[in-house]
C-alpha cells in the first residue's frame, strides 16, 4: 500500500509542485542558442557564441555598445583625449570587483591591452589595438593609452568583446573558469549541453535582476522550435528557423522580435582570378542577382537589400541598391562588353549556413540566366577556411560579415576576396585618423561609394536579427550591435 | 593453447597499431585547421600560426603521431584543440548520457521485441502474425529522428508531459534523468525493436523444424509447451548476436537523435569535434572505441576456445 502511495506521489504531486512554482514570479531566465562557445575566453577566439554568452554579463571592457549600437562607458567612467587625439586617459569606476573578490585597477587594464596587442597573441581581431604603443598605470584608477596616430574608432574597439578586461591572476583557467566584473558569475558548464550564470550580488553598477541565466544550446533547427513551444527555453537568440516565425507570432505566449545586426551578407568574389579581375564581369554579376528574390527564397524575406558592404541601420549609410539593380539584360550586354559573350564557368564555394547553401542555389540559377555557370560545392566551415579563406582558391562564395562597422576588410589587399585599390586603402586611412564627426562621415560615405563603384562583391543583404521570446520577458535587445545577449537589464513580468 | 594465447595478443596489438595509423592519417588529410576555425574570419596570418604554435600544431605530423600513440600508452589521451580540457574527462562525462541511453533504448527494446516475436512465430501465418509483420515493417522503415520529432510533437507540445529535450543531469535525480531520456530511448528502441522481433520470430521458426523439436512433440508436449520450453532458449543465439550489435550502434551512432533531444552525449561530441577540427578529439574518442571492440572480441575468441572442445583440437 505504501508502495502505491509512493507512486500516487510521484504521478501527482511532483508535477503539481512544478506547477505551482512556475506560477511565481520567476527570477531564472533560460535562453536558447544555437552554437556553443569552444571555450570561455572572449579574447583568445573569434566564435561569436563566446560573447553570446559572457559578454556585457560576465565580462566588461572599458566602453561597452548600448543596445542602439552606441558606444557607452563601461569600467572607465569618463575619458581625456589629447588635443592631437593621440593620447587617452581613462579614468576607472571605484569599487569594481572581479567575481573572485579581487580589485580591478589600472594595472589590469594594461595587463589586457598588452596581452591583445602582443606579438604572439592568440586574440582574434588583433588589429583593433595595431596602434597602440603604449599603456601606462597612473595610479589605482587612472590609466594612460598612446597611439601612434590618432584613431577615431578607437573607443569603438575597445568595446568589443576582444578588449574585455581580465585579471592576470585568473587569466591561466579562463578558458575553463572565467572570471570577470560583470553583474553575472559563471557558475557551472556542462559541456554539450548548457552553461549557468548566477547574479553577481557585489556588482559596482545596477545589479541584474534576474537570479540565475541558463545558456543552452540547440542547434537543431527544429528541436529549437520544439524547445520554444514546450517552453523548456524562455528565449531564443538568433532563432535559426525563420520559416516557423509566423506560429510564433500567432501564439500570445511569444514575441517575436525583428532587430537589426550587423551580418552583411555577400557574394565574395576573387578579385585576383579571371574573369574577375574584369570589373565589367563584376558588374555584370551584381545586375544578374535578384536581392529580393534571394532574401525572400533563403531567408523567408527576412533581410534588407543592400548595394555595398555597410549596415542599413547606421547613420552614415548610403542606399546605392539602384546602382546594382536586377537587369539581366545589362549584364549581357556587360558580359558580351568584357568578352564573354557566351558567358563562362566558375566555382561557386558554400559554407553550411542557410543563407549560404539555400541562398546559392538561387544565385546560381538567376547566373544561369545571363550566361555564367556555377558549379556549386558545399563546404563545412573548415574546409571553407582552409580552401577559400586562406587558400583563396575559389570563384565566388556567399558569406555573411557580422563583424560590427567592418568595411575595413576591404582595405587589405591580403584578405581572401584580393582587392587592391590604393583610393579605397587611402580613404580608410583618413578615416581611422579622423575625429571629427561630420568628416568621418562623409568619409565614410565616399569608402561606401568606392566599393560600390568598384563591384568588389555581389552585395547581397543585410540579415535581420531574429528572436523568439516569452511574452512576460522583458528588456531583450532587439537589434545586435556586436555578438552579446546582454541580461543585465532582462526581468519577468508578472 | 598457450601459443594460440600469444598469437592472439599478437594480433590484437597490430589490429591496434594499424588502426592508430589508419585513423591518424584520414584525418590528418581531411582539410581545415582548428586555428583558423577558433580565429574566425578577420583574423590575421600570424594570429592563426601563433595559436597553431600555443596548440602544439606546428610539430611535425609523425612527431605528432608518436607522442599521440606514448600518450595513450600511458592513458593519455590528450587536451582538446578547442575545449582546452583533457579528452579523457570530456569522453567520461558523455558516457554519463551515451550509456544510459544506450542501455534504456536496448532495455526497452528486448522487452518490446522478444515477447512480440514469440507470439508472431507461436501464431505463424494467421492474422496476428502478419499484422506483427506489417508493424515490424513499417518500425524499420520509418526513420527514427522523424518519429523522435512526432513523439516531441505529441509528448512535448501538446501534452506538455515531457521536456522537448536536454538532459538535467543526474544529480537532479534518477527521476528526472530517466523521464529525460525517456523519448529519446524509445525512439531510438522503434527500429531496433521491430528487427529484433522479426529475427526472433524467423530464429523461433527454424528452431521449430528441428529434429529436437519434433522429437519433444512426439514424447507429447503440445506445440506450445515445446515452443516455450525447448524452441525459445534455442533461438535466441542469433537474437543474442543482434542484441550486441545493436547496443555497439546505440553506444555511437545516436548522433542524429542526440540532436533532435539535444542530448550531450558521445556522438553529438563526435560530431561537434569534426566540424570544428578538433582532431585530436576524434582520434581519441574513435581510437577508444576501436579499444573496446578489439578487447571484446579478443575475450570472446578465447572464451569460444575455453568453452567449446572442438574449436580447441581444430587450432592446436
Amino acid at each position: 500500500m505504501k508502495f502505491i502511495k509512493n507512486i500516487f506521489f510521484i504521478i501527482i504531486a511532483v508535477p503539481l509542485v512544478f506547477s505551482v512554482n512556475a506560477n511565481a514570479a520567476k527570477t531564472d531566465l533560460t535562453v536558447g542558442l544555437q552554437l556553443e562557445p569552444p571555450h570561455l575566453d572572449p579574447t583568445g577566439a573569434a566564435a561569436g557564441a563566446i560573447d553570446q554568452v559572457l559578454y556585457s554579463n560576465v565580462f566588461e571592457g572599458l566602453t561597452r555598445f548600448a543596445s542602439d549600437g552606441s558606444i557607452i562607458p563601461g569600467l572607465a567612467k569618463s575619458w581625456d583625449v589629447s588635443s592631437d587625439g593621440t593620447t587617452y586617459i581613462f579614468h576607472l569606476n571605484k569599487g569594481v570587483k572581479y567575481h573572485d573578490g579581487s580589485d580591478m585597477d589600472a594595472k589590469d587594464v594594461k595587463f589586457s591591452l598588452d596581452r591583445a596587442r602582443a606579438e604572439d597573441t592568440t586574440n582574434a581581431q588583433k588589429a583593433l589595438f595595431a596602434g597602440i604603443t603604449n599603456v601606462e598605470v597612473i595610479d589605482h584608477h587612472k590609466v594612460e593609452v598612446t597611439l601612434d596616430k590618432p584613431n577615431g574608432n578607437f573607443l569603438f574597439n575597445l568595446a568589443w568583446g576582444d578588449a574585455v578586461i581580465v585579471s592576470e591572476d585568473s587569466i591561466e583557467n579562463i578558458k575553463q573558469n572565467p572570471v570577470g566584473t560583470g553583474a553575472y558569475v559563471f557558475d557551472k558548464w556542462v559541456q554539450g549541453d548548457r552553461i549557468e550564470l548566477k547574479k553577481n550580488s557585489d556588482y559596482w553598477g545596477t545589479p541584474a535582476k534576474l537570479d540565475r541565466a541558463t545558456f543552452k544550446f540547440i542547434s537543431d533547427p527544429s528541436a529549437a522550435f520544439a524547445s520554444m513551444m514546450a517552453e523548456d527555453v524562455d528565449v531564443f537568440k538568433s532563432f535559426p528557423a525563420p520559416e516557423n516565425l509566423v506560429q510564433f507570432e500567432a501564439d500570445a505566449r511569444f514575441n517575436v522580435l525583428i532587430g537589426s545586426n550587423e551580418g552583411e551578407t555577400i557574394l565574395s568574389t576573387n578579385n585576383k582570378m579571371e574573369p574577375f579581375n574584369n570589373l565589367k564581369v563584376r558588374k555584370a554579376l551584381a545586375h544578374a542577382i535578384d536581392r529580393q528574390a534571394i532574401i525572400d527564397g533563403a531567408m523567408f524575406g527576412y533581410g534588407t537589400p543592400i548595394g555595398t558592404h555597410f549596415a542599413p541601420h547606421h547613420p552614415a549609410y548610403v542606399d546605392l541598391t539602384g546602382q546594382s539593380n536586377y537587369d539581366p539584360a545589362l549584364s549581357k550586354k556587360l558580359l558580351a562588353e568584357a568578352g564573354f559573350p557566351d558567358g563562362f564557368t566558375t566555382t561557386l564555394k558554400l559554407p553550411p549556413p542557410a543563407y549560404a547553401r539555400k541562398g546559392g542555389e538561387i544565385i546560381a540559377s538567376q547566373l544561369r540566366e545571363v550566361g555564367i555557370n556555377v558549379e556549386i560545392s558545399n563546404l563545412e566551415w573548415a574546409q571553407w577556411l582552409e580552401e577559400v579563406f586562406r587558400g583563396k582558391d575559389y570563384g565566388l562564395t556567399i558569406v555573411s560579415h557580422t563583424e560590427p562597422f567592418d568595411i575595413g576588410i576591404y582595405a587589405r589587399p591580403e584578405y581572401y576576396f584580393q582587392y587592391d585599390s590604393k583610393e579605397f586603402q587611402k580613404v580608410m586611412d583618413n578615416l581611422t585618423a579622423e575625429t571629427n564627426p561630420v568628416q568621418r562621415t562623409s568619409l565614410m560615405k565616399d569608402a561606401q561609394k568606392i566599393i560600390a563603384d568598384d563591384y568588389v562583391n555581389g552585395y547581397l543583404f543585410q540579415r535581420a536579427q531574429l528572436s523568439v521570446v516569452n511574452s512576460k520577458v522583458v528588456g531583450m535587445w532587439e537589434n545586435s550591435p556586436t555578438q552579446a545577449t546582454d541580461l543585465t537589464s532582462v526581468y519577468w513580468q508578472n | 593453447m598457450f601459443e594460440y594465447f600469444i598469437r592472439r595478443i599478437i594480433t590484437l596489438f597490430l589490429t591496434l597499431v594499424i588502426a592508430s595509423i589508419v585513423i591518424f592519417v584520414s584525418l590528418e588529410i581531411i582539410p581545415g585547421d582548428p586555428a583558423s576555425y577558433m580565429l574566425g574570419i578577420n583574423a590575421q596570418e600570424d594570429t592563426i600560426l601563433a595559436l597553431r604554435k600555443e596548440l602544439g600544431l606546428d610539430v611535425p605530423k609523425i612527431e605528432r603521431y608518436l607522442m599521440w600513440v606514448k600518450g595513450m600508452l600511458i592513458g593519455d589521451f590528450g587536451v582538446s584543440y578547442t575545449y582546452r580540457s583533457p579528452v579523457i574527462e570530456m569522453v567520461s562525462e558523455r558516457l554519463w548520457v551515451s550509456l544510459p541511453l544506450a542501455i534504456y533504448a536496448l532495455i526497452l527494446s528486448t522487452f518490446i521485441a522478444l515477447p512480440v516475436g514469440v507470439y508472431a512465430a507461436a501464431n505463424r501465418g494467421k492474422v496476428s502474425d502478419l499484422s506483427v509483420m506489417g508493424v515490424t515493417q513499417i518500425g524499420i522503415a520509418i526513420p527514427n529522428f522523424w518519429f523522435a520529432m512526432l513523439l516531441v510533437y505529441l509528448f512535448a507540445i501538446i501534452l506538455r508531459w515531457f521536456s522537448a529535450g536536454g538532459f538535467p543531469g543526474w544529480e537532479t535525480g534518477i527521476f528526472f534523468g530517466l523521464k529525460s531520456l525517456t523519448l529519446p530511448a524509445i525512439s531510438l528502441a522503434l527500429p531496433q525493436a521491430s528487427i529484433l522481433a522479426r529475427v526472433m520470430r524467423s530464429s523461433l521458426i527454424d528452431t521449430l523444424n528441428e529434429d529436437f523439436i519434433k522429437t519433444a512433440r512426439a514424447k507429447g508436449l503440445s506445440y506450445n509447451q515445446a515452443l516455450v520450453s525447448h524452441g525459445i532458449r534455442n533461438a535466441l543465439i542469433p537474437v543474442l548476436t543482434i542484441i550486441g550489435l545493436q547496443f555497439s550502434f546505440l553506444m555511437a551512432g545516436a548522433i542524429i537523435i542526440e540532436n533532435v533531444f539535444f542530448l550531450p552525449g558521445l556522438g553529438r561530441l563526435i560530431f561537434q569535434s569534426i566540424a570544428q577540427r578538433d582532431i585530436i578529439v576524434v582520434e581519441s574518442v574513435i581510437m577508444l572505441l576501436v579499444f573496446s571492440v578489439v578487447v571484446v572480441t579478443f575475450i570472446v575468441d578465447i572464451a569460444y576456445v575455453i568453452v567449446d572442445p572442438r574449436l580447441r583440437s581444430s587450432i592446436l
